[in-house]
């Protein structure tokens, strides 16, 4: 659902920008914040809200990554594995990631609580290995503080210690 | 070491707030420009501190913005924060830790050109920089700093924060007003370059965060001040990113012309290579610059040596890469990334950073044929110069000077199947460091 108060905040960005198109991005991002991902609908109200048809919108959404296509975990791990961080391990963390969470790359837990993928430079490279969880950032990991996150991560979720 | 300038007073708790940057300075700048300056002296002041810019290119600011086209069009200034080049960490800890630096110098540049509209364009995934900068611009409209009659003068000025959704191709200029239009971020045609014809068909100023957030401090201090840092034709200071496999990797602000050297061994800065290995090879400035042989390390660290040397200082992200690490590997990683991030626009580079992923990735694996060495150069060479934007170029830099410095490592990989540096380290039988070696199988 897309809440009134969301479509307001849309119309109000068109009249903000010297071209009402220019609010289709930051209406993106608040339709994506109600329902999680790019939904039909969160598409049909970025359209009515700036006046453009849904496909003009749909061809917006489909050329950015973080306008997401599908329902995501509750916890989003985005570890960086350009250049930087490959150069300080991420790869060996991500496979550790993968064993602890016990889905693969791009794969969201089948209790809906993570998903993990690998991302491309998050400028956190002075400080890598890094990730982000939900957009915040996790820096100079190793495989004992990424454990101490993902407990944390699970008392918040409430999940039950893993055997 | 001379007094820092863009870093000055990062750590003085709560300078990200509005009170406590003025308590230390702040906003002194901006009442100065409106004081005492006209916009076209402050064009002239920034000429003469040589400031030139910190996003990639290294193009003259006060040159730049005298550029603009004299027509009655609105004006535009579009604040690139779009941080995305691999080894590059600068933008977002100043947004994070300083952002009213960055938003004093939107508006003392906005003054300058005659703007009365400005972006400031947030990298989508910094979500934590995007939140300071829209906070901080929030904070210095309540305090009339923005707005109409800026701290009583005739100045007025709007700015808007407008975040990016991931595409690293919004980086380069014309895409990202592309992306601030609500397009497609696709690469325009040039020319007609931004300052002509730029957002909305109006003549537009494009700088990198970097650079808008050191303006401030040379209307401070005055330009002749700013240029007596740096060499004589790099002036000034700038952040480099110090990444990889050194002791004590961190964003280092240092004059132009220091010695590569200093940034990486130095005690106050790199402290050496990790677990004391050799140095093997240095990326000067970001992912998309060639790769530096050691022979390289004294090079002075300003745009004209580093270009001498065989590479550019790009963005200021210096990669360091020793000698635990496979070449062929590491510039695998890198060539992902070109092929990810192609905008697909144009056919030699979407085909282009497809095919070399590919061939690099079967010569990693151990699936390679000799021949294949070559034919990466065969594709770089279809690629540069012949693509429509940089990013094309950018993808064809690691893997032309990784195979002109590392070739023998290329042809290992073919002939045996696996790695030089990982057979050499057996049969070294090196003690186990604490870190394993990287891209070594
Ligand atoms: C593919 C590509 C990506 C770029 N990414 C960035 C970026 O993230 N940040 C940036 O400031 N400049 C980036 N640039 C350079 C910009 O196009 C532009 O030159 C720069 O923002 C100008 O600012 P400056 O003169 O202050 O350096 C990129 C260029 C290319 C070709
Ligand atoms: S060179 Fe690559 S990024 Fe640039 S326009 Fe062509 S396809 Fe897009
Ligand atoms: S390379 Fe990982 S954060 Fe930049």
């Amino acid at each position: 659902m897309i809440s009134e108060q969301a479509k307001q905040r849309m119309r109000e960005l068109a009249s903000r920008y010297p071209m009402a198109r220019s609010a289709v991005m930051p209406s993106l991002h608040i339709a994506q914040q109600e329902e999680g991902y790019i939904t039909p609908e969160g598409l049909r109200a970025v359209a009515e809200a700036i006046n453009l048809t849904v496909a003009d919108v749909e061809s917006v959404a489909t050329f950015y990554t973080m306008y997401y296509q599908k329902p995501q975990g509750k916890k989003i791990i985005n570890v960086c594995t350009s250049i930087s961080c490959y150069l300080r391990n991420c790869d060996s963390l991500v496979s550790h990631l993968e064993k602890r969470l016990g889905i693969k790359r791009g794969e969201t837990t089948a209790d809906g609580n993570y998903t993990l993928n690998t991302v491309e430079c998050i400028a956190s490279c002075s400080s890598a290995p890094a990730l982000q969880v939900n957009g915040e950032f996790y820096e100079n990991l190793t495989q004992e503080s990424a454990d101490a996150l993902i407990d944390q991560l699970d008392r918040e979720l409430g999940v039950e210690k893993r055997v | 070491m001379p007094e820092m300038i863009i870093t000055k007073n990062l750590d003085v708790p709560g300078i990200d707030k509005l009170d406590v940057y003025r308590q230390n300075g702040g906003y002194e700048a901006l009442a100065k420009a409106l004081r005492e300056y006209q916009p076209d002296d402050i064009i002239e002041l920034i000429k003469t501190s040589g400031l030139r810019g910190r996003g990639g290119a290294g193009f003259p600011t006060g040159m730049k913005w005298s550029f603009l086209a004299k027509n009655d069009k609105p004006r535009y200034l579009c604040c690139n924060a779009d941080e995305s080049e691999p080894g590059t960490c600068k933008d977002r800890v100043l947004m994070e830790q300083i952002p009213h630096r960055l938003v004093e110098g939107v508006i003392i540049t906005s003054y300058a050109c005659k703007v009365h509209t400005a972006f400031i364009y947030v990298r989508g995934e910094l979500a934590k920089a995007g939140r300071e900068v829209e906070r901080a611009v929030d904070e210095a409209y309540a305090a009339g700093l923005l707005g109409k009659n800026i701290l009583g003068s005739d100045f007025s000025l709007d700015v808007i924060v407008h975040r990016g959704a991931g595409a690293y191709i919004c980086g380069e200029e014309s895409a990202l007003m592309e992306s601030l239009e609500g397009r497609r971020g696709y690469p325009r045609l040039k020319p007609p370059f931004p300052a002509v014809v730029g957002l909305y068909g109006g003549p537009t100023v494009i700088n990198n965060c970097e650079t808008l957030a050191t303006v401030p401090a040379i209307i401070a201090g005055g330009g002749d001040w700013y240029a007596s840092f740096g060499t004589e034709k790099s002036k000034g200071t700038r952040i480099f990113c110090l990444s990889g496999q050194v002791k004590k990797p961190g964003n280092y602000e240092l004059p132009l012309g220091v010695p590569l050297s200093t940034l990486i061994y130095d005690e106050q800065y790199g402290g050496g290579i990790l677990d004391d290995r050799k140095l093997k090879a240095i990326i000067p400035g970001g992912s998309s610059t060639f790769i530096l042989s050691p022979d390289k390390v004294d090079t002075p660290l300003d745009y004209e040596s580093i270009a001498a040397a065989g590479s550019m200082l790009g963005s200021g992200g210096v990669i360091v890469i020793s000698d635990a690490t496979c070449i062929v590997g590491a510039i695998l990683r890198m060539t992902e990334f070109y092929r990810d991030e192609s905008c697909g626009k144009c056919t030699p580079c979407r085909e282009g950073t497809f095919w070399m992923t590919e061939i690099l990735e079967r010569l990693e694996h151990g699936h390679g044929h000799l021949k294949d060495v070559d034919l990466l150069m065969d594709i770089c060479d279809n690629l540069a110069g012949k693509s429509f934007c940089p990013l094309g170029d950018a993808a064809t830099s690691s893997i032309t000077s990784g195979i002109r410095q590392f070739r023998e490592e290329f042809e290992y990989h073919a002939r045996y199947g696996c790695c030089m540096v990982s057979s050499n380290e057996k049969k070294q039988q090196q003690p186990t460091t604490a870190s394993e070696p990287v891209g070594t199988h």
